[in-house]
């Protein structure tokens, strides 16, 4: 078993994948920190959602595949849906969650049908955009791990530097307008990171599943910690960790899928931090609740013993 | 010797329907003042607007004489503690550390020196012990005291604060009205919405009374009248009045 992931670990072709792989959830994670903060866990499943009718149009408009062209067309399809649901939480009386399911759905109604067309139009170059579905990380080359690395440094040195700015608006953004900070531009920015981070994921993880990378880790971090920065650097950890365990156990054994197993990973680790968590864990809340039963009993025993004076 | 705050005009609404209309008036340095008026009156929406949070449709608002937005750094703002999720990772000194990234700028992080001051605050509202402490595991006194530390640690001239005796134990109410007595003798200025009828004439030097329009504004003896609360709760205090809840009147025996 050790041999056969050594033996993937040499093996140059599979050291892009992980590579890429790994890079893929650590910016997630991070980027994915401050939505789970603001709240806006499901806007990364809306916008990878509403990433696919711009893909398609991007590649009909364009007839190449080029993963710089998808990210336009998935960025201008993703700041469609957004205002689509501001515009209907504005204008209705539905609320964001409703909003959201209904842009999603409809967006990714739009891909779908958007993506038919184009496999049966026979332009010959349409073979693998339906990859986009579930993602297929082994088919990424050394240009695409090159561009996940480069968006990926971005993210991370966006995280750091702004990291003031984005935690005060995530925090309480009335007293970030109050202070002067420009809160709406700071919440589209960080919705532009979301969208860059769910394209380059699209690939490897797909539109369907892409999402679970930005909350998952985030999430999970959260358990461990009460420090903002420290969850950011715990959830590029899992994130990346995801990433290496989905790559290893792909290539370990045929057909098995490298963005489902990266998801499933990510999920693995988000069961582990629920359950073993430090004082938020499960286990940790039941032994704080024994412990403080056991304490109290004691206490009332002892409170029974006459050599006890009872303070009025 | 500009005035700290001057309001002229000022109208804002909620899609179509006006929460505030018209509202002018003219703040004195180096007073506590209390915003006083039912629920719906607009008083939140007039400190926000104030502040530059609600757009406003109308009127102008000027701080030490110049535009508001101009002079940000001379006002301390202090939200209602409900405005936030108190279990955001991060705890009471890092909170109040947020007062000083006004004066940080884009990218730079606080320095030792802020710290200090941040840990300076929290020693005047009482919370030092508490500077660790995941704001999660604070009271909900704690919780208003740590934001009026943040709105100390930005060293204002004018302080702005949307109910902050909201919710909070007598312990901390008594904490907090020391420590606006406190600004007040270094000669700043502190509007506060305030909801408790029976403790204005202790605490406030001047009032405004408000239902959306502008009802009455002065000193506390002239202007807290039954007259003109009435005229300000549309005579649903009597009714108040007469269960004993509450009497605005009888505050001279606190």
């Amino acid at each position: 078993m050790l041999n056969d992931f050594l033996a993937i670990l040499r093996d140059p072709n599979a050291q892009w994948i992980m590579i890429g792989c790994m890079l893929l959830g650590l910016s997630s994670g991070m980027i994915g920190c401050f939505a789970y903060l603001r709240k806006q866990s499901l806007m990364g499943d809306t916008l990878a959602h509403a990433a696919l009718p711009g893909i398609c149009i991007a590649f009909m408009l364009t007839g190449a595949k080029s993963i710089l062209l998808f990210m336009v067309g998935a960025g201008l399809a993703g700041i469609a849906a957004t205002f689509g649901i501001s515009w209907i939480t504005r204008y209705s009386k539905l609320k964001s969650d409703a909003a959201m399911g209904i842009v999603l759905t409809g967006f990714f109604g739009i891909g779908i049908v958007l993506l038919t067309q184009i496999q049966h139009s026979g332009s010959g170059n349409q073979s693998g955009l339906d990859k986009f579905l579930f993602g297929q990380a082994a088919s990424m080359i050394g240009s695409d791990v090159r561009t996940m690395l480069i968006v990926s440094l971005f993210l991370t040195l966006a995280c750091w530097l702004l990291f003031k700015e984005l935690k005060l608006v995530s925090f309480d953004p009335g007293f970030a307008r109050g202070l002067g900070y420009p809160v709406v531009f700071l919440d589209q920015l960080l919705m532009f990171f979301m969208v860059i981070a769910v394209v380059i994921g699209i690939q490897a993880v797909g539109v369907v599943l892409v999402a679970a990378l930005l909350i998952t880790p985030a999430v999970s971090a959260r358990y461990w910690t009460d420090r903002l920065g420290v969850m950011l650097v715990l959830a590029g950890v899992f994130g990346a960790l995801s990433g290496a365990v989905g790559t290893l156990l792909s290539a370990s054994a045929p057909n098995m899928p490298t963005g489902p197993l990266t998801v499933l990973a990510a999920a693995l680790l988000f069961s582990i931090s629920l359950l073993a968590g430090p004082s938020k864990g499960l286990i940790a809340k039941r032994l704080q609740h024994l412990r403080a039963r056991r304490e109290h009993l004691a206490e009332r025993r002892a409170g029974a013993a006459p050599s006890r004076e009872v303070r009025g | 010797m500009h005035n700290p705050l001057t309001v002229n005009g000022l109208s804002a609404a909620y899609q179509k329907k006006p929460v505030l209309d018209n509202v002018s008036f003219q703040v004195n340095g180096g007073e506590l003042i209390g915003i006083i008026g039912p629920n719906g009156a607009g008083k939140s929406t007039l400190i926000k607007t104030i502040l530059g949070l609600i757009p406003r449709l109308s009127g102008e608002v000027t701080v030490f004489g110049k535009p508001y937005s101009s002079q940000r750094k001379l006002i301390g703002y202090v939200p209602q503690r409900e405005s936030v999720d108190w279990d955001f990772p991060t705890n009471a000194l890092d909170v109040v550390l947020m007062g000083r990234y006004g004066r940080l700028g884009w990218f730079r992080r606080p320095g030792l020196d802020d710290k200090r001051l941040a840990m300076e605050c929290l020693a005047k509202v009482g919370m030092a012990d508490y500077a660790g402490r995941q704001i999660s595991q604070l009271s909900g006194g704690q919780q208003q005291r740590v934001f009026l530390a943040r709105a100390l640690a930005q060293d204002a001239r004018l302080y702005l604060m949307d109910e902050p005796f909201a919710g909070v134990d007598a312990a901390t109410e008594k904490a907090i009205i020391t420590l606006l007595q406190e600004l007040k003798k270094q000669e700043k200025t502190v509007i506060v919405v305030h909801h408790d009828l029976s403790t204005v004439k202790e605490y406030f030097d001047s009032v405004l009374l408000l239902n959306v329009t502008l009802q009455a504004y002065g000193p506390t003896e002239t202007v807290f009248t039954a007259a003109n609360l009435n005229r300000t709760y549309g005579g649903r205090l009597g009714f108040l009045e007469r269960l004993g809840h509450m009497d605005p009147f009888s505050a001279e025996g606190r």
